[in-house]
């Protein structure tokens, strides 16, 4: 399991160097809903083409962390964001960040599958289109193609493009999502929990799908399955009560925990 | 101590007599509305069915000299009184149309007076003895009958009972309706993607909210007085005109579009729009793209409900001159027009038996269109209802 890891093999502290570049950087990240906070000056660095996995209870800020990195949280009225989320030198959380801008370069893949009411084509070619990456037409469909095949999709849907998205199975649907996401060509794929509405075959489609994935993204999961973060996940951060307790490599993490915290959880004795 | 099952029992009888009671008492509320529904329809067909045929008397038409000046001398003095005047009236333009009548004599069917046709269907009339005696005669030869009633669809309204017709306050309906349509529906959808998907959450939007509510409650009659203020006294619209009629049943007509798209907006699930924002999508886009789309049908058949209250409002359009004698079809937004249930409502106040018929009719006719306006509206709602 852990021999597939890419990691440094030093255990990440934030002040260490790395082999790897950053793709995002987050520094004292607090969020507000209403009153009630539920980040708690959040530090977290992602690298880049690496699978970072969010695990935690029910309720203790990892989906609302994932939700901050394309400022989803904006579409809560109630929300508010404080802090830094660093990438390509600029705070997404800013202002001067458009979050139109900021979610086609990172992209999102959601908990339930939900395609577009529409072809499965219209599904992947749709986003693109509007971004114009592609104009329609030949180019259009080789984009399709291409983003289907890196989805694991291609060869299953390549004679029924025409047929609706919601008409595939579960497992199907969310490799759809999948690549509706790489179309637009984003940097970072936000996963929100993605096989948790799966079957455990669909489930270990998408984690081998997560692993080719990473050679040109880089991933941040949300998992409440702890196998499948020891499973896909290059660096695991430990969320509790909208605090990371622990962030370290994946194989450190799972085998020797700093905090005892954290060894409970992992162990099962609560959460 | 646990009471016996026989106990138990005996203590529920009055319970249980007493749903049975409430269960006629409802079916019987049931039965009642049923039976109020039919007896007004079969008094409306009853009524109404004898107005799609017309009396018709087949007379000798003399185009003489004399007729193309004083057409009662085309026919002769016995049915004089029997044929419509209104059919007379058109011989000498008919002449002049074709020269080639000028001096022939033929046989034709014309349009008897209402009073013969009332006759022909079995009712109390004023004529006398002596022109039943030729009606008589008529029928004998077969010379007198009922025939479909083609002028009820294609007159306009006309002071000679048997000539009269819905033609010109269906096609005032229609132009009005467009009117309403063209005005209500994208002010009505705009207002409620700007509502739904845009505006925030606060006591400013709540307040809008009640009040839209609070506008389909409205009694029609207000937006009646609220369009004769606004588009024909502030901004000068024609009274009686398709236009001012149009607008002010929109204005009736716009809570109602609003409310039901709304609800349509908002039943289209969040992961579409979350699906739509996360590949980069802007609010607009996520509307137009997605959203309206899936919408879509719960509008059509809002708005079809809606079109089909205004279609058969009257009580604002009395207000603003709508109720006017009208028979020529107006053929422009700016004529003075009238509306179906105008119509309806003038007829009804008409004495003559064959007014009444027509009236009658008339509602029959509107009934019509609305039921199947109402069809087409459950139709889109089954066929293209998405399930979540």
């Amino acid at each position: 399991m852990t021999s597939k890891l890419a990691s440094p093999g030093a255990p990440v502290t934030f002040n260490q160097e790395t082999t790897h570049e950053l793709e995002l950087t987050v520094r004292g990240l607090n969020l507000w809903y209403g009153q009630k906070q539920a980040l708690h000056g959040i530090d977290l660095d992602v690298y880049q083409n690496n699978i970072t996995a969010l695990i935690g209870p029910s309720g203790c800020g990892k989906s609302t962390f994932l939700r901050c990195l394309n400022r989803m949280n904006d579409l809560i009225p109630s929300a508010r964001a404080e802090g830094e989320i660093m990438m390509e030198g600029k705070n997404v959380l800013s202002k001067q960040v458009d979050e139109v801008a900021l979610r086609k370069k990172v992209g999102m893949v959601f908990q339930k599958p939900n395609p577009f009411p529409k072809s499965i084509y219209e599904n992947v070619a749709y986003a693109p289109r509007m971004h114009d990456i592609v104009s329609k037409g030949k180019e259009q469909d080789e984009l399709v193609e291409q983003s289907l095949r890196a989805a694991g999709l291609w060869d299953e849907v390549k004679d029924q493009l025409d047929q609706p998205g919601t008409s595939l199975s579960g497992g199907q649907q969310q490799r759809l999502c999948i690549a509706r996401a790489i179309a637009v060509q984003p940097s970072v794929i936000l996963m929100d929990e993605p096989t948790s509405a799966l079957d455990p075959i669909s489930t270990a489609t998408i984690e081998e799908l997560m692993h080719e994935l990473k050679r040109d993204y880089t991933i941040v999961v949300v998992t409440h399955n702890m196998q499948q973060a020891a499973r896909v996940a290059d660096y695991t951060a430990f969320f509790h009560l909208g605090e990371v307790i622990e962030y370290n490599d994946t194989a450190t993490m799972f085998s020797t925990p700093d905090k005892k915290k954290t060894e409970d959880y992992i162990t099962g004795r609560y959460g | 101590m646990a009471q016996s099952l026989d106990d138990i029992s005996r203590q529920l009888k009055k319970r249980h007599r007493r749903s049975a009671q409430m269960k006629w008492l409802s079916m019987s509320a049931l039965i009642a509305a049923g039976v109020f529904l039919v007896l007004f329809l079969t008094d409306m067909l009853i009524k109404g069915l004898p107005a799609f045929q017309q009396g018709y008397i087949e007379v000798e038409i003399d185009y003489s000299e004399r007729a193309a000046e004083l057409p009662l001398a085309a026919v002769q003095a016995d049915v004089r009184d029997l044929v419509s005047r209104g059919y007379l009236r058109l011989i000498p333009g008919r002449m002049a149309e074709n020269e080639s009548l000028l001096g022939t004599q033929r046989m034709e069917w014309v349009l008897a007076d209402d009073e013969v046709d009332q006759y022909l269907k079995g009712r109390q009339t004023g004529l006398k003895d002596k022109q039943i005696a030729v009606i008589d005669r008529l029928a004998e030869q077969g010379r007198a009958e009922l025939k479909f009633n083609t002028g009820f669809f294609t007159n306009g309204d006309s002071k000679l009972p048997e000539m009269a017709g819905l033609a010109s306050a269906a096609i005032g309906s229609v132009l009005v309706l467009i009117v309403t349509l063209a005005f209500a529906f994208p002010v009505g959808v705009m207002t409620a993607v700007y509502l739904e998907e845009f505006a925030p959450d606060n006591r400013f939007t709540r307040f809008l909210e009640i009040n839209i509510n609070n506008l389909a409650a409205i009694p029609s009659i207000l937006f009646g007085l609220l369009g004769l203020a606004i588009f024909i006294n502030f901004f000068g619209v024609p009274r009686s005109s398709a236009l001012a009629g149009g607008l002010t049943l929109g204005l009736m007509t716009l809570p109602i579009i609003i409310i039901t798209s709304r609800a349509a907006l908002s039943a289209v699930p969040d992961s579409i729009r979350h699906a739509a924002f996360g590949v980069g999508a802007t609010r607009w886009q996520a509307v137009r793209d997605h959203v309206l789309p899936l919408s879509m049908p719960g509008i059509f058949t809002g708005s079809i409900i809606g079109l089909a209250q205004a279609l058969g409002e009257t009580a604002p359009l009395i207000i603003i001159g709508m109720i006017a004698y009208i028979p020529d079809a107006p053929t422009s937004f700016t004529q003075a027009a009238t509306v179906l249930p105008a119509q309806i409502f003038t007829w009804a106040g008409m004495p003559e038996s064959s007014y009444v018929e027509r009236t009658a009719a008339g509602i029959l006719v509107l009934l019509t269109v609305l039921i199947s306006l109402n069809a087409t509206a459950v139709y889109l709602r089954k066929k293209f209802e998405h399930r979540w």
